[in-house]
């Protein structure tokens, strides 16, 4: 067979863009590779943004920048693509360029919720997704005071933890009962929550932000705050970071005509309604091992899965078989390690001591495993991930006994 | 720079110069080699960056930590060479050692 030829245009130079272009060039793709990232950095990694921003330094480059002039890759920094025309097969850019494609590849990410409240605009109010946003941050807690974290997502704990581990006061404000009410069990939410607070930082859950209040000179002085019983108190603050979540950067794709639905609608071959444009990571509503529904995952792995996809399909390579969706989170000492969807009702089965930091929750229903939740035990997350993968019928008892060894319960 | 062989999934062999304080998966990604995907940037998180290390090669590196012991022990493929190439730091005493890449990429 003879290796395909033609153009690819990436649009944005983030994770999966990035990802994507290494693994086309590994593959032995001689055509010609452009990506438009708007921002004005190369790709990087994250990650590190809220778990070390206060640790220099920041940029940590998912490859040497000179890497892609190497690899025949054109990258063009600073310049977004702002319109998609399908039937002429090309791409717009905000220099007004026009560029024909043979494979468009969509990874345009996801872009932070911003809190619609009186002040969210001061200075001293910032979201976290970019390198700049974490330069931001850091110049600000070095400078400033108490941090407030708006919401208590995995993104926001990881920055109350990165400051406290700083000596820097931190609250994080949490609208819904619990934190990581979307995206953890209620076991991990109550854990951590505890492990925060041990350390520190004030975790306010059932509350929610009504506005910023501004000191003299306009700069961010508090985080004005409801309980659910009408209450209202000023938390002083310096910085305040929203982390709410983020919602997919999909309307080039819906301006273009292709299928969506909370995200750009793919195939397990990063397909998209049209067969000459893929997607790929955070902007991605895609299939999901062991579960009915497509989703959006917001996670490196998934990203990098989903570009391994798309190479496979432009290279015309067999396809692979589905992961079992897995992250992971660093907070104070805690390395966290999550696989698995949780949805639906389960049970857990609590391993080691969570209170010493270390512990494997086991979720399950009917008698087989649907999630590990982990810290500080590598080997009970990759035995649990094993298990996800073989659909191993599990009892619980056992999972939750010390002398029940891991490889005996994951089969291996 | 110690010159490092990565001996690929494929079989074929890419001597590489590393320079000394990056990782053995540092130099696999510089120069974009198959095999070592690195998801987490050398975190010891994702246990994508596979190598297997003979006895003598495995001396000159640190002893691993219980986080990639673990991560180890239930890796596909991994037995007692096996190694984390992102906890591999070189120094020059690494001249000319040689490094099997496992397939990471699924
Ligand atoms: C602070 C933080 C911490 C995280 N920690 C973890 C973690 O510990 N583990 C984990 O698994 N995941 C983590 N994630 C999630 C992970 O970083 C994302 O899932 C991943 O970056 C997704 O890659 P992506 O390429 O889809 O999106 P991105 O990396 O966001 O890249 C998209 C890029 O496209 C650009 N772009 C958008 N539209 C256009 C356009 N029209 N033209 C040109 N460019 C455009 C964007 O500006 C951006 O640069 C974290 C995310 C953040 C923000
Ligand atoms: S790069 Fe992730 S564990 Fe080595």
């Amino acid at each position: 067979m003879t290796p395909p030829r033609g153009r690819v245009v990436v649009v944005g130079a983030g994770h999966a863009g990035g990802t994507f272009v290494t693994l086309l060039r590994q593959a032995g793709f001689a055509g010609e590779v452009v990506v438009f990232g708007d921002e004005p950095d190369p790709p990087y990694h994250r990650p590190p943004l809220s778990k070390e921003f206060l640790t220099d330094p920041l940029e940590r480059w998912l490859r040497a920048p000179g890497f892609y002039a190497e690899q025949g890759v054109a990258l063009r920094l600073g310049e977004a693509v702002v319109a998609v025309d399908r039937r002429a097969g090309t791409v717009t850019t905000s220099r007004g360029e026009s560029l024909a494609y043979d494979h468009l590849v969509l990874a345009t990410g996801a872009a932070p919720r911003q809190l619609a409240v009186p002040g969210a605009d001061l200075d001293g109010v910032q979201v976290l997704r970019s390198l700049a946003d974490a330069r931001a941050l850091r110049d600000r807690v070095r400078t400033g005071g108490p941090v407030v974290v708006v919401g208590g997502g995995y993104v926001g704990l990881e920055v109350a933890a990165a400051a406290r581990g700083h000596g820097v006061a931190a609250t994080v404000i949490e609208r819904e009962d619990r934190v990581l009410a979307r995206v953890a069990s209620p076991a991990l939410s109550a854990i951590l929550r505890d492990y925060h607070v041990a350390r520190g930082t004030a975790v306010l859950t059932g509350q929610t932000v009504r506005a910023f209040d501004a000191g003299p000179g306009g700069r961010l002085r508090a985080a004005l705050v409801t309980d659910e019983a009408g209450g209202e108190r000023a938390v002083p603050c310096s910085v305040a970071v929203v982390g709410v979540g983020a919602a997919p950067r999909d309307d080039l794709a819906r301006d273009a005509g292709l299928a969506c639905d909370a995200g750009v609608i793919v195939d397990a071959g990063a397909r998209t309604s049209d067969s000459r444009v893929l997607a790929i990571g955070d902007v991605t509503s895609r299939p999901v091992r062991a579960l009915a529904r497509r989703m959006r995952l917001e996670s490196i792995p998934s990203a990098v899965e989903q570009a391994r996809q798309a190479v496979a399909t432009i290279m015309g390579t067999a396809p692979e078989e589905l992961e079992v969706p897995w992250f992971w989170s660093d907070q104070f000492d805690l390395k966290l390690k999550i696989a698995g969807v949780l949805s639906g009702p389960y049970e857990t089965a609590v391993r080691g001591d969570p209170g010493a930091g270390r512990f494997a929750l086991f979720h399950h229903r009917d008698g087989e495993l649907v999630g590990v939740e982990t810290a500080n035990s590598a080997g009970a997350y990759m035995a649990g991930r094993r298990m996800l993968a073989a659909r191993r019928r599990v009892d619980p008892v056992r999972l939750a006994d010390p002398a029940a060894g891991l490889h005996e319960l994951a089969g291996v | 720079m110690p010159l490092i062989t990565y001996i690929l999934p494929d079989g074929t062999e890419k001597p590489v110069d590393v320079a000394i304080g990056l990782s053995i998966m540092d130099g696999s990604v510089r120069n974009n080699l198959p095999g070592i995907v690195a998801e987490c940037g050398g975190s010891c998180s994702c246990a994508t960056c596979h190598v297997h290390l003979d006895a003598a090669a495995r001396a000159l590196f640190d002893e691993p930590v219980d986080e990639e012991v673990q991560l180890l022990e239930f890796l596909d493929g991994a037995d007692e060479d096996s190694r984390l190439a992102c906890q591999l730091i070189v120094t020059e005493r690494c001249e000319g050692i040689r490094v099997r890449v496992v397939d990471s990429a699924g």
